[in-house]
């Protein structure tokens, strides 16, 4: 077994992404696996970390940064202290949820993927969340806003933003 | 043959006394109250309600007469949170933690709760036929215990004990089982192929990415008998001679991914994976694997290589995976419905499987329906059903007395099923015959207010964000059609544009390298064969019949087609 690295700095948070990588004995595999546990920890994923886990599974920092920024569902960026995912899947879209998605870009000032300047809302969309009889679906963190409409759910949101 | 050793029984025995064990257990209580641990009766507040069921049960002094357990789905999944009352199988739908004391009171009584009861013998469930979901919402997720006293693990210990590796092969043969995950290869040859091929160790995939928006069937499996899909993965195992599995499980499903681990832990402390199971000399471990949000990753050589940790492109095939697959050795990759079967087939026998369904497609099949539907949830019906039983009888009907329009199958690689076909048989061939496919079984119904154009966009839209990026036709054309259809819905295409559409299409289907762009232009082509007219009125007369597109006549902008999404 490889002499460990050392961790890029005395957060905790660290030794998880390290034991991830462990667990996998440090094999180039476990690219993924230990890019889920940063975004777990971190919330998104920084340089430092690309680097620290490139280094750690001895894999190039090209290839780490190529399946960050392959899959969707790593974030680059921290995200907002709030979520909201317009569903689009088909049983959404077919019930209107673009036009949900519209209004509220509209409202925020920002386009999906963007987070609010005050940080406070991160704008998304899914391809389905699950809950298709509900269409359209909006959710607010954890919360469902079934059969939604546009000006509903823009209401909804500031309030919920405000909050 | 692989050689068993001696005393081989002590193992079987010790499950059977599990089961002996749980039964007994399960006996002293008179009652039995399933609550629906899904992903949306937990959205819809299950564990709440949950939590005071056992309350109530614990403060009446129930207690040792009524079990309080989680449970899995019955498939109404829009009448959430649900209940299953066992022995009476009585359903009740839209609990509320309030509702607790009346239910728990109403126990003994001969008649349900009229207020909250969903009775079973109607259309919905009297038209299904369960074999996946066979023992839905009646069996614990979370505990291997029940799995077994309800019967499970039985497959296993036949096959590990009683069969050859090719006797099982040659029974998933002889059931006809076609792979469920949407091509619908026959799953013994596959399995043959894997069996056969040269190279050690062997491996075996679980694809459980689902990615078809719009469908959720894997993941309910997942959720609701983890157990059940670990026994046909572990049969299968035994049957190609793999030791290693993988069930690789999208990232937008934690409920499955926490499922699935636990119901591995479980299965390894009763030596039903892990080394020598059951007492014999087959060795097989499973890991789950958590996906990253990418739709092509649902297509097996992209699976694979996202299990090896890399970007998730597919390459070219042959050579297949069931030669050539992860880490480059023998690799057997199915879907989770497609495991799902097995424990059925090899406890009931390839004949029974093989008399379900049509002469070509054999069993069941799971669709998630939904759309402009009465009944939305998720339904298993016998192959060869018709389209029109499925939507009238099962579903109930479109509401708001509107008109059907059309129904899509096989998500952005499928097509849209008009009127006309309503009495088509649910088959592999049937569909394929009208453009469409069986795909992995989102089944979206779409009123008269639906616009074909407006659907044809939505999916080209999805494949052009989706696609990976890595051969030219796929990628470049997708964003082609796109912004012809884009146009269309704006007003500004004309009639050449539908020739360069259809040539398009031609083109991308026929040069991509891999499934996803190969299929891409499905819902364009059957939309193309079955409502052109409506293509035309937008082309010609502006105007979007099913009044959902805004067509401005003026030249669009140049507009940013390929954003990123993050
Ligand atoms: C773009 C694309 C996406 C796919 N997505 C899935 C999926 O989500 N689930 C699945 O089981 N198969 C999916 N497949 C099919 C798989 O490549 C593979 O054929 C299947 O998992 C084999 O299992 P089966 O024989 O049991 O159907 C997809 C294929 C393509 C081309
Ligand atoms: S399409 Fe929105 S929940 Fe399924």
């Amino acid at each position: 077994m490889k002499a460990t690295l050392a961790l890029p700095s005395d957060d905790k948070r660290w030794r998880m992404v390290n034991a991830t990588m462990r667990r996998h004995g440090y094999s180039s595999s476990a690219l993924i696996e230990a890019l889920h546990t940063v975004q777990q920890a971190f919330g998104y994923l920084d340089e430092t970390a690309l680097q620290y886990v490139a280094k750690s599974l001895r894999v190039p920092l090209s290839r780490v940064y190529g399946v960050a920024t392959f899959y969707n569902h790593f974030m680059m960026k921290p995200g907002g202290t709030h979520t909201c995912v317009v569903c689009l899947g088909t049983a959404c879209y077919i019930k209107g949820s673009p036009q949900i998605l519209e209004t509220l870009e509209k409202r925020l000032a920002i386009r999906k993927g963007q987070t609010t300047p005050d940080g406070k809302l991160s704008l998304m969309v899914a391809h389905c969340v699950g809950m298709c009889w509900l269409a359209p679906v909006v959710m607010l963190d954890d919360d469902v806003q079934a059969e939604a409409t546009p000006a509903q759910a823009a209401t909804k949101i500031q309030e919920w933003v405000s909050k | 043959m692989t050689t068993k050793l001696p005393q081989s029984q002590l193992p079987e025995e010790e499950i059977l006394r599990v089961a002996e064990q749980e039964q007994e257990e399960k006996s002293q209580y008179q009652r039995h109250i399933y609550v629906c641990m899904g992903a949306a009766c937990l959205a819809a507040g299950s564990a709440t309600v949950k939590d005071s069921l056992s309350e109530v049960v614990d403060q009446n002094g129930f207690a040792g007469r009524c079990a309080v357990h989680g449970g899995g789905c019955r498939g109404l999944c829009a009448e959430g949170p649900t209940v299953t009352i066992e022995p009476d199988d009585v359903l009740y739908g839209k609990i509320t933690p309030q509702d607790a004391p009346d239910i728990i009171k109403n126990l003994g009584k001969k008649r349900p709760l009229e207020r909250l009861h969903r009775p079973t013998d109607r259309p919905f469930f009297l038209r299904q036929q369960r074999i996946v979901l066979e023992l839905a919402g009646k069996v614990n997720s979370e505990r291997i215990e029940d799995y077994i006293a309800s019967g499970g693990y039985k497959s296993l210990l036949k096959a590990v004990h009683e069969m050859s590796p090719v006797e099982v092969i040659n029974e998933i043969t002889r059931s006809g089982l076609r792979g469920r995950g949407g091509a619908g290869y026959s799953t013994g040859l596959k399995w043959r192929t894997v069996a056969k091929a040269d190279g050690h160790p062997k491996y075996v995939i679980c694809n459980g990415d689902e990615g078809d928006p719009g469908a959720f069937m894997d993941r309910s499996v997942m959720d609701d008998y983890p157990f059940r899909l670990l026994e046909g993965i572990t049969i299968a195992a035994y049957a190609v001679g793999a030791e290693q599995g993988y069930v690789y499980i999208r990232a937008e499903y934690p409920l499955s991914v926490r499922r699935v681990q636990n119901a591995i832990r479980q299965a390894q402390r009763l030596n039903l994976l892990g080394n020598q199971i059951a007492g014999t000399a087959f060795n097989f471990d499973v890991q789950v694997r958590v996906g990253a949000g990418a739709f092509v990753c649902g297509e097996e050589t992209a699976l694979i290589a996202s299990i090896e940790g890399k970007r998730g492109q597919p390459r070219p095939r042959p050579p297949y995976p069931a030669t050539a697959g992860l880490w480059g050795k023998p690799t057997l990759i199915n879907n989770v419905e497609t495991f799902a079967n097995i424990p059925a087939i090899i406890r009931n026998g390839a004949d029974w499987f093989a008399s379900i369904g049509t002469e070509k497609s054999k069993g069941t099949k799971v669709f998630a329906l939904t759309g402009n539907i009465n009944h939305s949830g998720l339904i298993e019906v016998p192959m060869g059903i018709t389209l029109r039983e499925i939507i009238y009888d099962i579903g109930g009907g479109i509401p708001n007395g509107k008109r059907f329009k059309a129904a899509q199958t096989g998500g952005p690689s499928g097509g849209c099923i008009p009127e006309e076909h309503l009495d088509i048989s649910m088959d592999y061939e049937s569909l394929a015959g009208i453009g469409s496919i069986m795909g992995s079984g989102g089944l979206i119904v779409m009123d008269e207010d639906s616009c074909m154009v407006n659907v044809a966009k939505y999916f080209m839209e999805f494949c052009m964000t989706e696609s990976c990026g890595k051969c030219i036709p796929c990628r470049v054309g997708t964003a082609q059609i796109y912004r012809i259809l884009d146009n269309t819905t704006r007003g500004t295409a004309t009639l050449s544009d539908l020739e360069q559409l259809e040539m398009l299409c031609d083109m991308v289907r026929h040069t991509s390298l891999c499934g996803l762009g190969q299929a891409a232009p499905n819902p364009v082509l059957s939309t193309l064969r079955f409502f052109r007219d409506e293509y035309l009125m937008h082309i010609v007369e502006k105007r979007c019949p099913a009044g959902v597109c805004h067509l401005h006549p003026e030249p669009a902008l140049y507009n940013d087609t390929k954003e990123s999404v993050r």
